[in-house]
């Protein structure tokens, strides 16, 4: 604190943690600041001070971009790890270094074309029978290993339940920066500036890892633009192989049950979701919903408290305790949007809301507000939409 | 057995807003709240302790004031609280939290299962957890929504993307745990809120854990917050009222618009 602070309060207003108290005139930090450096950016004089110092290390031989590719149960890549590769060629690009992937898995060779489609120059490969299921303990041994010997400069992961479970492993083990759930990532200063939401999406940080190599980030799925393939790419394959220890594989997955019926649209990848609310169960069930997402082709989504009534898994819920999902088209009725809610379902293109009540919360974040009684509007719609189609 | 529950004190997310003129986060009367992923995992504890005998532990880091939740933690019925409070620890990244928590956690001594909530609700990273058991190189599982002890082991029952599982590992682990949809907390009665005053309580400083200081607070936080700003807010909604059959038509009008149909 300096003395040119002239108690403007600006940095009061500001401080998430209300740490910042104006007393005579001059501000005073509190003993519960959290030193985020949300009030630096906002004092109009300069008066506020962070102190830290860009070590003078020698980081250039950490060289290159990594995207960890996350394979689906049924072989294929993941959206999420197309995405992040097509960011990541834009990064790599800007730095002048080689994006690369990891894949680790067993039979997942042919996947290598894949990610060179989507911009992967190099592909390191681990592919062992141990591998085919995910494991933490295995999973993380193995690409500290890969880090430690090539020397990436910055490592993505998708910010998946599985990446979220791999990711701070590996960081923690190695010391070095990693943050969650990114929303944006550019270059600054030759750095991975990584953005990302906090306080249940109200307010935006800004940060990066300036001291510490690999830079690494987990990043949000269906954030990311995935890029047009480039047919006929190839790419370099780097085959490792390492030994796993049965000790190493700690935790053991005993039972394995489906909670969706299959064939069933997943709404973490679907393009479309129609979801409801408590205010769409009409005699225990969520049928005006899932007609209407039957002949639009969509997901079905809902809301916490139609998981709590038993009328839908947990794999259909929406939200802070469920999933995150960003679809080009969340079409949302009976929701009033609890900030639970929101959290899950904001930062999806286009919001189409139906209410009764003119001052739900859910309007607050749609791009198409509707006043209506969904019970008159849903069957309505199908079949309008139904006739667009010609069903 | 010794069960610790790491918990930490978070603005209640649900009242913090935007000022939509000048954009900074208004706050006046938000309350301070226990995460409430946390309460369940001290609730789950206590469930667990009671069933197989031992002790709970309820720890956090923060700043004085966080003693609240730590005094929730023992009036809901566990044995011990510790806060973790010095100003070497403020500005700590997830990196240098699950450092200072694992220091305090060895100081223990014997612990045979780590409970954390799945993420905080005021910075929703979930990296404390798996970071957390990394550094105390014990196995984790992520997820959970309840535990059970036998034989040494820890088995979680967890719902991931489209699967129901059942997962297991060998003590000491750390399970991070999610509310399951039944989940009401429960609040504590002023007569236990009392007693829980009376329970074993201490803070523990930086010494306290034998941390090395170069790992702890900003100085042991390799992410570096570069820029805080309010998020874009959406513009308004457009509003659509009238006929249900008008407003059909205009639905149908839109969804063309946007390429839906």
């Amino acid at each position: 604190m300096k003395d040119s602070c002239t108690g403007c309060g600006k940095c009061e207003k500001t401080c998430p943690f209300g740490a910042i108290k104006v007393e005579n005139k001059k501000a005073v930090v509190q003993d519960n600041c959290n030193l985020c450096g949300g009030c630096v950016q906002v004092c109009p004089f300069d008066s506020l001070e962070l102190e830290r110092k860009v070590e003078k290390k020698d980081f250039t031989n950490y060289t290159g971009l990594w995207v960890f590719t996350e394979v689906k149960e049924d072989g294929t890549v993941r959206n999420a790890t197309l995405e992040l590769l097509s960011k990541g060629k834009e990064l790599a690009t800007e730095l002048g270094q080689d994006l690369c992937a990891v894949l680790l898995g067993s039979n997942v060779g042919e996947l290598a074309g894949v990610l060179a489609r989507y911009g992967a120059k190099r592909v390191y490969i681990v592919d062992q029978p141990e591998l085919k299921e995910y494991n933490t303990d295995a999973y993380s041994t193995i690409i500290i290993g890969l880090i430690t010997k090539h020397k990436p400069n910055i490592v993505i992961i998708p910010a998946t339940p599985l990446g979220r479970d791999l990711a701070p492993r590996i960081a923690s083990t190695l010391e070095v920066g990693l943050t969650a759930d990114c929303t944006g990532l550019s270059i600054k200063d030759g750095l991975l500036l990584q953005t990302r939401p906090a306080f249940g999406g109200n307010i935006m940080a800004d940060i990066m890892s300036p001291n510490t190599r690999p830079q690494m980030a987990t990043v949000r799925p269906n954030v990311m633009k995935m890029a047009e393939p480039v047919e006929g790419a190839r790419c370099e394959v780097v085959r490792e192989k390492v030994s796993i220890e049965r000790g190493l594989l700690r935790v053991k997955v005993v039972e394995r049950t489906r909670t969706s019926m299959p064939g069933e649209k997943n709404i973490d990848e679907a393009d479309m979701i129609v979801s409801g609310g408590r205010g769409a169960c009409d005699e225990g069930n969520l049928r005006l919903i899932e007609e209407l997402a039957k002949v639009m082709g969509a997901a079905v989504g809902c809301s916490r408290a139609v998981v709590d009534l038993g009328i839908k898994p947990k794999s259909h819920q929406v939200g802070q305790s469920g999933k995150t999902v960003s679809p080009k088209l969340y079409l949302v009725a009976g929701v009033s949007g609890a900030i639970q809610h929101l959290v899950g379902m904001k930062s999806s293109d286009v919001i189409i809301a139906i209410n009764k009540d003119p001052d739900a919360t859910i309007f607050q974040v749609a791009k198409y507000g509707v006043i209506g009684d969904l019970y008159e509007l849903l069957p309505k719609l199908t079949e309008a939409i139904k006739r667009e189609r010609g069903l | 057995m010794h069960i610790v529950v790491c918990v930490k004190q978070v603005p209640d997310t649900t009242e913090v807003k935007v000022n939509p003129e000048t954009g900074t986060l208004i706050r006046e009367g938000v309350p301070s709240v226990i995460n409430p992923f946390d309460q369940f995992a001290i609730e789950e504890g206590l469930r667990l302790r009671d069933k197989v005998g031992g002790e709970v532990t309820v720890i956090s880091m923060g700043p004085p004031q966080a003693k609240a939740v730590i005094q929730l933690g023992l009036a809901l019925g566990a044995d011990r609280g510790i806060l973790l409070t010095d100003r070497a620890f403020a500005g700590a990244d997830t990196l240098s939290t699950a450092y200072t928590l694992a220091k305090a956690i060895q100081k223990l001594g014997k612990v045979d299962l780590v409970l954390c909530g799945m993420q905080a609700v005021d910075g929703d990273t979930a990296q404390v957890g798996p970071g957390l058991a990394s550094t105390l190189k014990i196995p984790q599982i992520t997820y959970a929504e309840t535990v059970d002890v036998t034989e040494g082991k820890v088995r979680a029952r967890r719902t991931i993307e489209d699967y129901n599982e059942v997962v297991e590992t060998r003590l000491p682990a750390l399970c991070t745990m999610t509310t399951p949809s039944n989940f009401v907390p429960t609040d504590p009665p002023f007569s236990k809120i009392q007693k829980a005053k009376k329970k074993p309580y201490e803070e523990w400083t930086a010494n306290t854990i034998g941390a090395d200081p170069e790992k702890l607070g900003l100085k042991g936080s390799p992410t570096w917050v570069k820029k805080v700003y309010a998020a874009q807010t959406k513009e308004k909604a457009i509003i659509i009222k009238g006929s249900a059959d008008e407003t059909v038509a205009k639905l149908v009008e839109i969804l063309k618009k946007e390429h839906f149909l």
